[in-house]
């Protein structure tokens, strides 16, 4: 009993590796294509912290620094949730694209390993280019963080990162169900969530109904205990009480984007929607 | 037990047919304008395949051979009926299934940049096989289906289609499956290709003791790799025999003169060109 369950655990892992091998392989052959995205990322960051520059110019009175460093914060976990969200919504598309889709799904890789894998390594590469990001725009702008606290940032993005995740699984089955125009629901899907969450700005100045849908947003949380945690320099035990929400969204976004993919799968194997179409 | 001693005790069983398909049926639905017009896959179909059988299904494009291959391969669910792998419902239990089962398919599908080693490797770790494993099988599958190992690191996109295609059986074997699914394994592969990729079919049967379940619509491939030929026609199984008594059935001197003679059908020019 205890030896067929570590057989079958060790299976689970090795497929949850092998997604991980897989992604790993298609960045290193696509390497190029990787710095020329991180340029576009760049130069989308740099335009929006600009902002903060610009609003100088027309004589308003603001804190440039921590202007620049309120925008920059937003516009990094746009790039970073957009990447976690960018793997697990093109997962199908690309397999499909590709042609793999119907190997993939006929392998004896649980679901669960499948997603979780794709999401994690989201998260692993996300985490490395964000972190480039904002090394290179920091620099760029000269910014003085002298009291930031990292070790409470990464632990802020890693405790979202989970519901990012589930909300990511929720998005990647469109493309399953509808594959001609999936992958753009994704983004639209990514778009809104940021859009309640005060990416640029402060959720107080958003109308009340909004402010409601930012109340179930894992993104309001985690913009404010980053720009706490940075700006602020304030600590994991100070931002407890942005981190437990994200905990309880976590725990249950990811086992609901789980069904919801479940449902889709079944979905598309009834209507014969698991198929190549490049 | 475990899943793998269940799966192992399946296999093990020789009473157990292969496979076993039983009143299965399949239609989809194409919309057409405004209206959703029902199209019929697989009428009821019945058959069952003994375990070290090679079984081929005749069947001109859009006869359903692909779409009987989809279901026994999990991708898609049933309308009606059901099917057995191994004594193991498809449908039901689809994740025992697949670990008994591979399929090469019409096209070699592949991330076209990645080398034929990565592709194997990712693939062989979905099924459980640890690296140290793979690091000497994926070398040694590739030689036995004659890929040259030193184009075994480039893009697959750099390999022509013969070369894919032996790639695609290597990594269906890699696996060990107990039963093959061939969709058409030797379409728009050149004379020389179509030979290797048909002695490698033997040998799997031969050396590994595989159920094959081929379906082609290349007739001398057939008659010369299977035991029993069927001959599916808009759904419809037709028949399911030795070629000789589907010859003598159809009063026919060779196999396709049977086809012809249950389908009713005449080659299309894009068949002709194949």
């Amino acid at each position: 009993m205890i030896r067929g369950t570590a057989t079958a655990l060790r299976s689970e892992l090795m497929g949850f590796s092998g997604i991980v091998e897989r992604n790993t392989y298609i960045i290193r052959r696509y390497i190029w294509w990787e710095l020329a995205w991180f340029v576009w990322t760049l130069a989308n960051t740099l335009s929006i912290v600009f902002i903060a520059k610009g609003f100088e110019q027309t004589g308003a009175k603001i804190d440039v620094n921590k202007a620049t460093s309120w925008l920059l914060i937003g516009a990094l976990v746009w790039s970073y949730l957009g990447m976690v969200f960018g793997l697990l919504v093109e997962m199908v598309q690309w397999e499909r694209w590709e042609g793999t889709i119907e190997h993939t799904f006929m392998a004896p890789l649980s679901r669960s390993m499948h997603l979780l894998g794709t999401g994690i390594f989201g998260v692993l590469y996300g985490l490395v280019r964000t972190a480039a990001l904002f090394v290179v725009v920091a620099f760029f702008f000269h910014l003085s963080l002298p009291g930031a606290d990292y070790v409470a940032a990464l632990v802020v993005l890693l405790v979202a990162s989970i519901s990012f995740i589930g909300i990511g699984m929720m998005t990647s089955v469109l493309p399953l169900i509808s594959p001609e125009k999936g992958v753009q629901l994704g983004y639209i899907a990514q778009g809104l969530l940021l859009v309640v969450s005060g990416v640029y700005y402060n959720v107080s100045v958003l109308p009340g109904w909004m402010q409601a849908l930012a109340r179930i947003s894992p993104a309001t949380y985690a913009l404010r205990a980053l720009r706490s945690s940075i700006i602020d320099g304030k600590g994991v035990h100070a931002l407890w009480g942005d981190i437990w929400p994200m905990i309880v969204i976590g725990v249950i976004a990811v086992p609901l984007g789980l069904e919801i993919f479940r449902r889709g799968e079944r979905y598309a194997k009834r209507h014969g929607k698991l198929k190549r179409s490049g | 037990m475990s899943s793998a001693s269940v799966l192992s005790q399946s296999i093990a069983d020789r009473a157990v047919p292969a496979v076993e398909v039983f009143g299965l049926r399949k239609e989809f639905h194409r919309r057409e304008g405004l209206h959703r017009r029902r199209v019929i896959a697989l009428n009821p179909i019945s058959f069952s395949i003994a375990r070290g059988e090679c079984v081929a299904i005749l069947g001109q494009n859009g006869s359903g051979k692909s779409t009987l291959v989809r279901l026994l391969s999990t991708l898609l669910l049933e309308d009606g009926g059901g099917a057995r792998v191994f004594g193991h419902d498809v449908f039901r239990e689809p994740r025992r299934v697949q670990r008994l089962i591979n399929r090469v398919s019409v096209e070699a599908s592949f991330f076209k940049r990645l080398s034929a080693l990565e592709n194997l490797s990712y693939a062989a770790r979905f099924y459980g096989l640890p690296r140290r494993e793979t690091n000497v099988t994926i070398p040694r599958m590739l030689e036995r289906v004659g890929f040259p190992l030193d184009r075994a690191t480039g893009p697959m996109e750099d390999l022509s289609r013969g070369m894919q295609q032996k790639v695609a059986l290597a990594r269906a074997l890699l696996t060990t499956p107990a039963l093959l699914l061939l969709d058409e394994p030797t379409t728009g592969l050149d004379p020389r290709s179509k030979l290797e990729v048909q002695d490698f079919i033997r040998e799997v049967r031969r050396v590994h003791d595989a159920t094959v379940l081929l379906c082609t619509h290349d007739l001398t491939e057939a008659e010369e790799l299977a035991e029993r030929v069927g001959i599916l026609h808009h759904g419809e199984l037709l028949c399911l025999a030795p070629p000789d008594e589907l010859k003598r059935r159809y009063g026919a001197e060779t196999l396709e003169e049977a086809f012809f003679s249950a389908t009713g059908a005449v080659l299309t020019e894009e068949e002709e060109v194949r």
